[in-house]
Order: C-alpha cells, then sequence, then structure tokens
C-alpha cells in the first residue's frame, strides 16, 4: 500500500475545504434567524416557513423540474444515439462535421448558445415558453450525454457483440439485448448529468423563454443580484440537499452496480 | 458487420437523427446570428431590419442581401468599450486558467498518489460541488464576501486588516468565484492522466540518481501534458464567455465580453450588435476551440 505524502494529504485537505466551506457557510446563514449578513441573530427556521407561502417561487421550481425531466430524457435518446452514431458507424459520410457539432457545444459560452437559439426561435415564429427553453436545454445536455456514453461504448469488449451477431441476432437485436443493458450505467450517468445541467442553468433559459416560463434559476437570479436575501439562502439549501442526496445515492448504486458511474464523470469531462 | 449494419435505412436512422437535430438546433442557428450581425436594429417587432421576405421572390431576395452591412463591426472597431472588454475577458480567462493549474495540479496529483480504494470517493467529492447550480455557489460567496460577512469578521479578527475591505464588486471576487466554479474542471483531466501514469518510471528515475523533484518535472509533468491542455483549455474558453460569475460578483464599470452581450441584448434591445458582439467572440474562440475538439477526439479513440 502506498503512503500519503503530508504535501499529499495537505493538498487534498485544502481542496476540499475550498470546494465545501461556501457550502457550509451558505446552509449556516439560511438557518441565521436575523435578516442580516453580518448580524447571527440565533438558529431559526423561519425563512424556510416563508417559503411555503411564496407561490411564484413554489411555482417556478415545478417548472425547471418538468424542464428538467423532459430535456434530460429527450437529450439522453439523442445523445445515446449520437455516441452509437461515433462509435459504431465507422466513417460516415460528414462524421467531422457531426463529431465538431458534439465536442462544440461542451465548451460553447452560454451566452452564444442561448442567443443563437433565441435567434432561431424569432426566425421561424415560435411562440417561446417551456417548450423552446426544453429544447434549448436538450441541445447543450445531449452533447454532454455523448461524450459519457461513448466513453463507456469504447471501453467495453466489442467481441461480445462480434458474437451476438455471429450467433445470428439481429443489429436490433444485439443492441438491445448485448450493448444496451452495458452501457446503462453510463445512460444513467449521462441522465442524470443532463438533469443537473438543465436544472442549473440560467443564461440558456433566459434567452430562450418566454411568458409563463420563469425558471427557478431565473427566479432566484433576479432576487439575488441586487444582493443577499435570506430567502434564497433557505432555497439554495433546499437545493443542495436534495442534488446532495441524489448524487450520493448514485453514486453507491453505481458503486454497487458496476463502479461505472464515477468513471463515467472523470471521462465526461476531457 | 460494421458495414452491414451503416447500410440498413433503418440503422442510419441512429447517425441521421441526432445529425438533424445538431443542424437544426446548433449549427443554423449559428448561421442566423451571422446574418443577425450584419443586419440593422429597428423598432419593429422582430426589432431588426432586413428580414427576409421569400414571398417576394427573387426581388425580396435581391433586396435583402444589399441591405446587409458591416456597420456593427465598423461599431465594435470604433468604440474602444467593445475591445476593452474582449481584453478583459481574455485575461481574466488566461490568469484564471494559470492559478487553477497551481491549484489543480497538486489536489488531482494527490488523488493520483492516494491508496486505490480512496479514488472513487476523493473524485466523488470534488465533483459533488459542481453538480449543485453554479448560480448557488456563486450566491454562497455572495454571502461570504459581503462587507460585514464572514470573510472579513475571520480577517479582522485574525487582525490582518483593521478595516474591513469591500470585496463585492471587485475582479478579485470575480476571479474567487472563477476559480471556485472551475476547480472541478481542472482536476478531473489531470486526475485521469495521472492516474494512469506508470509510477516505474519514477522508480528508474529514482534509481539513476535523479531527486524527486527533479523527476517530477522531468517524468511527472511532461507525461501529463495532454491532461494539462485538455484542463486548461476546458477551463479557458468557457470562463472568456462567462456571464453569471462577473454579473453577481464583480464590477460594472469594465464588463467581461458576455455580460456585453447580455446588456446588449436585455438592455439595449440591439440584437444586431450582440450578435456582432458574439460571431467577434466565436472568432477569438475558434482556435482554442478547434484545438479542444482535436484533443477531445484524440482522447476518445486512445480510451
Amino acid at each position: 500500500m502506498r503512503k500519503v505524502s503530508a504535501f499529499n494529504l495537505v493538498a487534498l485537505a485544502a481542496g476540499i475545504v475550498f470546494l465545501y466551506l461556501p457550502i457550509a457557510v451558505l446552509v449556516i446563514y439560511s438557518f441565521n434567524a436575523s435578516r442580516l449578513v453580518g448580524v447571527w441573530g440565533g438558529w431559526s427556521t423561519r425563512w424556510y416557513a416563508a417559503l411555503i407561502n411564496d407561490a411564484a417561487l413554489i411555482d417556478s421550481a415545478l417548472i425547471s423540474i418538468r424542464l428538467a425531466l423532459v430535456s434530460a430524457s429527450a437529450s439522453t435518446l439523442l445523445g445515446t444515439l449520437a455516441a452509437l452514431a461515433l462509435t459504431r458507424f465507422g466513417r460516415f459520410r460528414g462524421r467531422l462535421l457531426f463529431a465538431g457539432m458534439i465536442y462544440a457545444p461542451l465548451v460553447m459560452p452560454e451566452v452564444i448558445t442561448g442567443l443563437s437559439l433565441l435567434l432561431l426561435f424569432v426566425a421561424v415564429a415560435v411562440d417561446r415558453g417551456f417548450w423552446t427553453v426544453a429544447v434549448a436545454h436538450t441541445t447543450m445536455a445531449m452533447c454532454f450525454v455523448t461524450v459519457i456514453v461513448q466513453s463507456r461504448l469504447v471501453d467495453f469488449d466489442r467481441s461480445l457483440e462480434e458474437a451476438a451477431m455471429d450467433l445470428g441476432a439481429s443489429p436490433l437485436w444485439t443492441f438491445l439485448a448485448v450493448t444496451l443493458p452495458l452501457i446503462l450505467p453510463a445512460i444513467a450517468a449521462g441522465w442524470m448529468l443532463a438533469f443537473a445541467l438543465s436544472l442549473d442553468d440560467l443564461v440558456i433559459a433566459s434567452f430562450t423563454t418566454g411568458p409563463g416560463a420563469t425558471t427557478l434559476p431565473i427566479r432566484i437570479y433576479s432576487e439575488v443580484r441586487l444582493g443577499v436575501k435570506p430567502e434564497m439562502n433557505a432555497v439554495c439549501s433546499i437545493m443542495i440537499a436534495v442534488v446532495g442526496v441524489a448524487v450520493i445515492a448514485a453514486s453507491l448504486l453505481a458503486k454497487f452496480s458496476s463502479g461505472a458511474g464515477a468513471a463515467a464523470r472523470a471521462n465526461a469531462d476531457h | 458487420m460494421k458495414r452491414q449494419r451503416g447500410e440498413s435505412f433503418w440503422g442510419m436512422l441512429v447517425v441521421r437523427i441526432p445529425y438533424a437535430w445538431l443542424l437544426a438546433f446548433f449549427l443554423i442557428p449559428f448561421l442566423i446570428v451571422l446574418k443577425m450581425s450584419l443586419s440593422q436594429t429597428a423598432i419593429a417587432q422582430p426589432p431588426y431590419t432586413p428580414v427576409l421576405d421569400l414571398a417576394a421572390g427573387w426581388h425580396g431576395i435581391a433586396a435583402f442581401f444589399s441591405a446587409l452591412s458591416f456597420d456593427n463591426y465598423v461599431l465594435l472597431g470604433s468604440d474602444p468599450l467593445y475591445l476593452l472588454s474582449y481584453l478583459k475577458s481574455v485575461e481574466i480567462a488566461a490568469f484564471s486558467t494559470l492559478i487553477l493549474l497551481l491549484i489543480g495540479y497538486p489536489i488531482a496529483y494527490a488523488i493520483a498518489r492516494t491508496p486505490r480504494r480512496w479514488h472513487a470517493v476523493l473524485v466523488v467529492l470534488t465533483v459533488l460541488p459542481f453538480w449543485t447550480s453554479l448560480l448557488i455557489r456563486i450566491y454562497a460567496w455572495m454571502n461570504i464576501l459581503e462587507r460585514d460577512g464572514p470573510l472579513n469578521k475571520v480577517l479582522v479578527a485574525l487582525g490582518l486588516v483593521s478595516k474591513p475591505p469591500a470585496w463585492l464588486a471587485t475582479d478579485t471576487a470575480t476571479y474567487i468565484g472563477i476559480i471556485y466554479s472551475y476547480l472541478p474542471f481542472m482536476v478531473l483531466p489531470l486526475y485521469a492522466i495521472l492516474e494512469k501514469m506508470d509510477e516505474t518510471l519514477l522508480e528508474a528515475a529514482a534509481d539513476l540518481g535523479c531527486r524527486r523533484w527533479r523527476a517530477f518535472w522531468r517524468v511527472t509533468f511532461p507525461l501529463s501534458a495532454s491532461g494539462v491542455l485538455a484542463g486548461a483549455l476546458l477551463c479557458f474558453i468557457p470562463i472568456v464567455g462567462e456571464f453569471v460569475i462577473p454579473d453577481l460578483l464583480g464590477g460594472s464599470q469594465s464588463p467581461m465580453i458576455g455580460q456585453t452581450i447580455w446588456t446588449e441584448f436585455f438592455g439595449n434591445k440591439d440584437w444586431p450588435a450582440a450578435s456582432a458582439v458574439a460571431v467577434v467572440l466565436v472568432c477569438v474562440l475558434v482556435t482554442p476551440i478547434l484545438f479542444y475538439q482535436h484533443q477531445a477526439m484524440r482522447m476518445a479513440r486512445r480510451d
């Protein structure tokens, strides 16, 4: 077994403190009875109680969750197809452009993606609202799904697929019986990432939304851009708790099933 | 077998569906931005001219093209505000990428050097904050950086400052926010490459009398170059166009380019100018983006 050197231990500890301290501070302040950041008024859950009566906020949260469900599902479907196209279809015509369109959105500044999609929606004269944001989020998230699923498709043993086909399975049946079960953890990880990306997005949604489709990030942004608000501390703490529980549950699940989740996440980010 | 699958019409749908989607919602919107940048703003619905009128036949198309102009680009060149905004964005992105590398490398290195059974947990710990909303994480920093917030309380209590400084609405706050938000993007590619590294190479270097620090620079660092490059590009490119972080933490006197696009669009309602700023931004980023794509495709093949 390797020994962890003091330098490495310090680097790890400092890194983790840096990553988690701000989140811890936010959660602690959400229980501050005082309205002012500078004054500690004792522990209280009054800001959480205030949220229950904020109908607009709850409305936005429901819109955001619906949006995330729709766009995560659509982008997982499209992203998985794109990953299959890139790994199983050899050198089809226009492959370079296709690969370019997969990788470019991963790093494209969101203001540009948002602006360009809005101009498209205006050009074809559709009413902006829930569905235009859903299309925008699907487009952005599918590329992340592709990268995750692709890394899994590249990793696994192709001879399994070949064996199935040699034994007379059709390509479709081979996919359903052999390939799909093997890439399922990556597909699940992709879906979760797409869900989180949609729930998180402010910029693209701001450009592509319309009346009646104010997402939670847009609502939070309009509340906090002029300063800290204790109610928002409470909303953010709830979101952190939900995401934290979901991700920890999912990574435990992935660990028990195949350990692919963490690897897929790591691969997703090159 | 590959060919057999590729030939069937239904099989090719696997390629065609995502391809068509990306053409319609990534490439074509881009061309529309390009067209918009050559248009003029107007008080109308939609708020720009010319609008392509296909009903008018060739005449309409000719009128459309003759009405396009480079005025917006002339404006970008003549108003120093835009140039300063671009320069500032590139400067902030370059410095924060450098700082991210200096902070991220030791963390990635440390994860890769711990016993293997720790790896999964440490990677999840690094990535976990990234799963919560960027907006929330930046908002957390707004709390911390308030004038009478926790950071200044600690600094004053330690006697490091006599008068609590203003952190919010400064470039320092923007840097803190960017480094905090992008750290996982730097650590993960570095970890992925460092983790695969063959440690016997370092042992060989040590056997040949190479000191540890020297061995790091002569062996480890060069071998991790592709991870460094991937991490740097993954951070640099989106940071240049970052909006949320400078908007909530930074000052408003010298905006980054993402803020400029946002203001042109939402504040001034000048869609053509916003498009022109966006087109120039893409031109600035096209080299690093192509470089990144090349790198990403190479890594995907090698895996």
